[in-house]
């Protein structure tokens, strides 16, 4: 069996605006656009990812918070609707997603083998978080893709960011082994925003972008800062940086998505693509691309 | 038609004592626990569950469930191995349109939310599980929102407070929460459950003990205290209890009992009832602004065994109670400031010795003294000082075996006619206006003590 391995890594924020702006038949909601520098970048995400062969999607979403370990869903279909508790006006999307199972369990078992409290989600009942589901459906609408999904284990809220990191890298290099075990050419998504200073009202309509922008001049300055690393490989430099911007940006990287991410790609010196970057109700939101596909030939 | 808040809870969040309280002996305690709350509001007029959720956090202000039937299947994220909770809720959607009104008016961000498959929080659905499993009672549920402060918490509360007198509503508070919420980051047995350390066990049987004590604005004031010493910084901070410390008029003096507190996870888990009636103590020593019974001086640093300190600006010296024949006294009333008793009984009428707010025990006066001890007129809240007038007339006539309900006559002296008789004819009639004593009112100089308003009564035993 030939090595699995990683086609790209992309930091995939999930704001659920983004699929209200795009009116896909799955949400209830309508609106009238809105936020396109970020569904643009997410345009062209999907433009650079279209001739690439991949099996599966792997995703650690923010917005499944476990206090007990990493968590895998275990279930092979999974069928409802996901409605945000935080913005129920603007996503309230019927899902019908496959599960890889078979390499959820296989990076489960090892970041086991590592010594990290795990488990698989096996409930039926199980709805899947808007976070994972948002990403996915921006970067692959088709959903013809199973996927991995993966929980934030909430390290941070116990111990610090330094613990998180370490954890994370940890569960990345997990994933990584995983994944070459499994012979499976696999996209990784982290989902989640840069400063994540939330605006605490909502224009009417939400698409009304004369209103929005980044909450604070320093939100945009460490937004500018992250990026920057990325687009010149130093992601080594992010990872020793993340403490600070989670506590000055309230980032939402707390969540270890990030850290994970960069660790599965070997902590990459490539730099990263940036495809779109703007702001929702304050936050920062970057879509960026780690080409690994690309980066052997 | 009067609306209270008739009841408070604190429970906790956990689904174990729904989903499989026979595993562990302290889950089944929870699971007893909420049972008997539950029994206590079915044996009430309750006919409103208000629910105050920390696992229902928001971003753009406070939202409120307003869908009359939320039904799907709540899986809890970490604890989906033990199971599923299929809910069907009744909500009172006409409450929570008044709120959402009701806080908009009062400058507050928020807004109902009513969508088919909305995901109630576990803690929502634990709650009404057990409290309420059949519905029995319509409920309303609120989010918290992951930036208000103690200000804006509040202010949510007097919102709901504003829909509760308008509708008449009889309501239970219940705030939907964890004490220490430091859970196990592993895995473990059921039988391995314990608090997770001895500094979180000792935070939170100081909580209780101030809750057993009714004192639930100390708790209020202390929660930023607590959210420091035993709570992980997740979303929220110790929120409910500046919530549900306003929804019952910021007091200290509500009867509180614990039904239960035990280890889930790791985590504390308490459920406590506390009722309104007064337990005859007073303000403690804790204060912050905006606080509604602010009682002056509260005596901290005094050695407390001299009643009649000039600090506690409460007046002349103290008696103890005349004893004789047909005297009735009790020391759940203050004392006197003359040699005279609290009441006497003769043949089947009891007549009261003049009755002011000053409270047992530490002499305090609710609403505040009417002046300080130079003579510099205070600012004071006349209904707050007639309620604890209510009060303590209500305790005198329980030693002799009667009740407010067979008061038959009531004299009342206030210091301030013009400023006072508003608030005090509103308490009037939210008590013992609903008996219908005969009354006069008089307007006086001044009273003994820094008070603004005393009741002479004349009752059946």
């Amino acid at each position: 069996m030939a090595k699995g391995s990683i086609v790209a890594g992309c930091l995939a924020p999930h704001p659920p605006h983004l699929v209200y702006a795009e009116n896909p038949e799955q949400n209830e909601p309508v609106s009238e656009g809105g936020w396109e520098q970020l569904r643009w970048g997410y345009e062209r995400l999907r433009e650079s990812l279209k001739n690439i062969d991949y099996d599966v999607i792997v995703v650690l979403s923010p917005h499944w918070q476990t206090y007990v370990g990493t968590h895998f869903i275990g279930v092979e279909k999974c069928t409802s609707k996901s409605v945000d508790p935080v913005f129920p006006n603007l996503f309230r999307f019927n899902y019908d997603l496959n599960i890889d199972v078979e390499l959820a369990r296989a990076i489960h078992d090892q970041a086991e083998s590592q010594g990290m409290a795990v488990k698989m989600m096996e409930n039926p009942d199980f709805r899947v978080d808007y976070g994972t589901i948002v990403s996915c459906h921006m970067v692959r609408p088709e959903w013809d893709k199973p996927i991995v999904s993966i929980s934030s284990n909430r390290s941070l809220s116990y111990y610090s960011v330094e613990v998180m990191q370490e954890m994370m890298l940890e569960l990345g290099r997990s994933t990584a082994k995983a994944i070459e075990e499994s012979g499976k050419k696999c996209l990784l998504l982290a989902s989640n925003s840069l400063s994540h200073r939330h605006f605490v009202t909502e224009t009417n309509p939400p698409e009304d972008m004369s209103k929005e922008h980044i909450a604070s001049h320093a939100m945009h300055l460490w937004d500018m800062r992250m990026i920057e690393m990325m687009r010149q490989g130093k992601s080594q430099q992010l990872i020793d940086e993340m403490p600070e911007f989670c506590e000055q940006a309230i980032a939402e990287a707390d969540g270890g998505a990030l850290t994970w991410l960069l660790s599965a790609l070997d902590v990459p010196e490539q730099p990263a693509i940036l495809h779109g970057y703007g702001t929702i109700i304050g936050t920062g939101n970057a879509i960026m691309e780690w080409p690994c596909h690309s980066w052997e030939e | 038609m009067s609306g209270e808040v008739i009841k408070s809870l604190i429970v906790p969040a956990h689904p174990h004592p729904v989903l499989c309280p026979e595993k562990n002996e302290g889950w089944q305690r929870i699971r007893d626990a909420y049972d008997e709350a539950r029994r206590q509001i079915e044996e009430s007029d309750a006919d409103l569950i208000i629910i105050y959720s920390t696992l229902w956090p928001s971003v753009i202000g406070h939202q409120i469930q307003a869908d009359p039937n939320p039904k799907w299947v709540m899986v809890d994220a970490d604890f989906h191995d033990l199971g599923s909770i299929h809910y069907s809720l009744r909500i009172d959607s006409d409450f929570s349109h008044a709120w959402n009104k009701a806080n908009l008016a009062r400058g507050l961000e928020s807004r109902t939310v009513a969508y088919e498959g909305f995901p109630v929080d576990v803690g929502s659905v634990v709650a009404l599980e057990l409290l309420n499993p059949n519905n029995r009672i319509p409920a309303v549920i609120c989010s918290t929102n992951v930036y208000s402060n103690r200000a804006e918490t509040t202010v949510l509360a007097k919102a709901c407070q504003d829909v509760i007198k308008a509708q008449g509503k009889k309501v239970v508070a219940v705030s939907v929460m964890s004490l220490s919420n430091r859970m196990f980051t592993e895995p473990i047995e059921p039988h391995e459950d314990r608090i997770h350390s001895l500094k979180d066990d000792e935070w939170n049987q100081k909580i209780l003990e101030f809750l057993s004590e009714g004192r639930l604005e100390d708790i209020g004031q202390l929660s930023r205290t607590i959210h420091d010493q035993i709570r992980v910084k997740k979303v929220v901070a110790f929120k409910p209890m500046w919530w549900l410390s306003a929804m019952n008029g910021n007091r200290n003096d509500l009867t509180g009992k614990v039904l239960a507190y035990e280890p889930i996870h790791g985590a504390g888990a308490a459920v406590v009832v506390l009722d309104p009636e007064s337990n005859g103590t007073g303000d403690k020593e804790y204060d912050e602004d905006d606080v509604d019974f602010y009682g002056g001086d509260r005596n901290v640093l005094d050695s407390g065994e001299d009643d009649s300190s000039p600090s506690t600006n409460s007046g002349p010296k103290l008696y103890d109670p005349v004893e004789g024949k047909n005297t009735v006294n009790t020391n759940k009333a203050p004392k006197p400031v003359g040699a005279y008793p609290h009441a006497r009984r003769e043949g089947d009428l009891l007549y009261l010795s003049g009755v002011g707010p000053r409270q047992p025990g530490d002499n305090s006066i609710p609403g505040g003294p009417i002046k300080d001890s130079n003579g510099n007129p205070l600012d004071y809240d006349i209904k707050a000082q007639t309620k604890a007038v209510v009060n303590n007339i209500a305790r005198i006539l329980e030693e002799a075996g009667s009740s407010l309900d067979k008061v038959i006559d009531v004299t009342s002296f206030l210091v301030d006619m013009d400023r006072d008789f508003s608030g005090y004819n509103e308490v009037w009639a939210e008590t013992l206006g609903k008996v219908g004593p005969t009354r006069t009112t008089l307007a006086i100089r001044a009273l003994p003590t820094p008070i603004a308003v005393e009741m002479k009564v004349i009752a059946k035993v």
